[in-house]
């Protein structure tokens, strides 16, 4: 169960996570990207782990929500809108009800999904966000399962984002967005979000 | 000078692209409300939600037509024109030549609809 407390310590341990690799994310954003998500991610994090520490919050919703508004002006590329309107609607569903994580991160998919358009296959961070709601449901979710869904991304081809651009060259490489997508499934594990 | 119903605004990765379209684009519409945002807030490459959401709030114009480079552009013009009270159209087109197109259409008052269509074949998006 989600409290603003669990809540604000999952975010701030993705930031750690982020800025720990943000020169592999933008590694690998640069094989088949722009080259700036690690860097892009770091300052978007930064911004809202700097502000989640700032002020006592009632609610989830409110923890979510300044969170979303960091990642929506401070990331820049294209993640900021998707992790922006992830973060958005994860706020509007846990303004409903707190208790259930799945819901909320399925709102936090549709999310992405209505801004990006991005359907599972299209090697985005969409290819994550689907297998890891549909393990939690199942109550099996590890950081296994995380790391094979950030992993299947390797050999797909591109058909969204800006991978989108190479074509067949964009295979044998990890998506970036699922790499940080990872980041942020594997800090809700390990912050024990499932347990509490 | 009399103002144009319809505005344009210019969504760019980078910021001296997004004023060199402008640049362009005022040889051919003097009186066409054209503003622009272009690079994130830090100057850097991509694009920044706020700064579009400024470019759409500034332009003169009510209704406007919104162009854009890449896709990342698109999801925060998308955003922003969420929020906008502004009658925002998205193009998908060829960002310089659509543009160009556009702004010299509506300098020279042509409907709505035949900006439309001309526009039409540089759809690319």
């Amino acid at each position: 169960m989600l409290t603003t407390e669990n809540t604000v310590k999952w975010l701030i341990l993705f930031a750690g996570k982020v800025n720990e690799q943000k020169v592999y994310l933008s590694e690998l954003d640069s094989a088949i990207g722009d080259g700036d998500h690690g860097t892009n991610m770091a300052r978007g994090t930064k911004d809202m782990e700097e502000k989640l520490k700032e002020e006592e919050y009632a609610t989830v919703q409110d923890v979510f929500k300044k969170a979303s508004m960091s990642l929506l002006s401070k990331i820049g590329g294209a993640s900021g809108p998707l992790y922006g309107s992830a973060l958005m609607a994860m706020a509007k569903q846990a303004g409903k009800d707190e208790k259930d994580i799945a819901a909320i991160l399925k709102a936090g998919l549709e999310g992405i999904q209505k801004r990006g358009k991005a359907v599972p296959g299209e090697k985005t961070m969409v290819d994550v966000w689907v297998p890891v709601i549909e393990a939690l449901e199942c109550g099996n979710l590890t950081k296994e399962t995380i790391q094979e869904a950030v992993n299947q991304t390797k050999d797909m081809k591109a058909t969204k984002g800006r991978a989108s651009y190479l074509g067949e060259r964009s295979i044998g490489h990890l998506d970036p967005g699922a790499v940080s997508s990872g980041y942020f499934f594997e800090a809700m594990l390990e912050r024990g979000i499932l347990n509490d | 000078m009399t103002k144009k119903e319809y505005g344009i605004v210019i969504v760019s990765h980078i910021e001296e692209l997004a004023e060199g379209v402008v640049r362009l684009l005022k040889e051919a519409a003097r009186d066409v409300s054209i503003t622009c945002a272009g690079g994130t807030d830090e100057g850097e490459v991509g694009t920044s939600f706020e700064k579009i959401s400024s470019a759409i709030s500034e332009n003169s114009a009510d209704k406007l037509l919104a162009f854009y480079d890449l896709g990342s552009a698109k999801m925060n013009l998308e955003m922003a024109m969420e929020i906008t009270e502004k009658q925002v159209h998205l193009m998908d087109t060829a960002l310089v030549e659509s543009a160009y197109t556009a702004a010299a259409l509506i300098q020279a008052d042509a409907p709505f609809e035949e900006i439309i269509d001309q526009l039409k074949p540089l759809k690319i998006k």
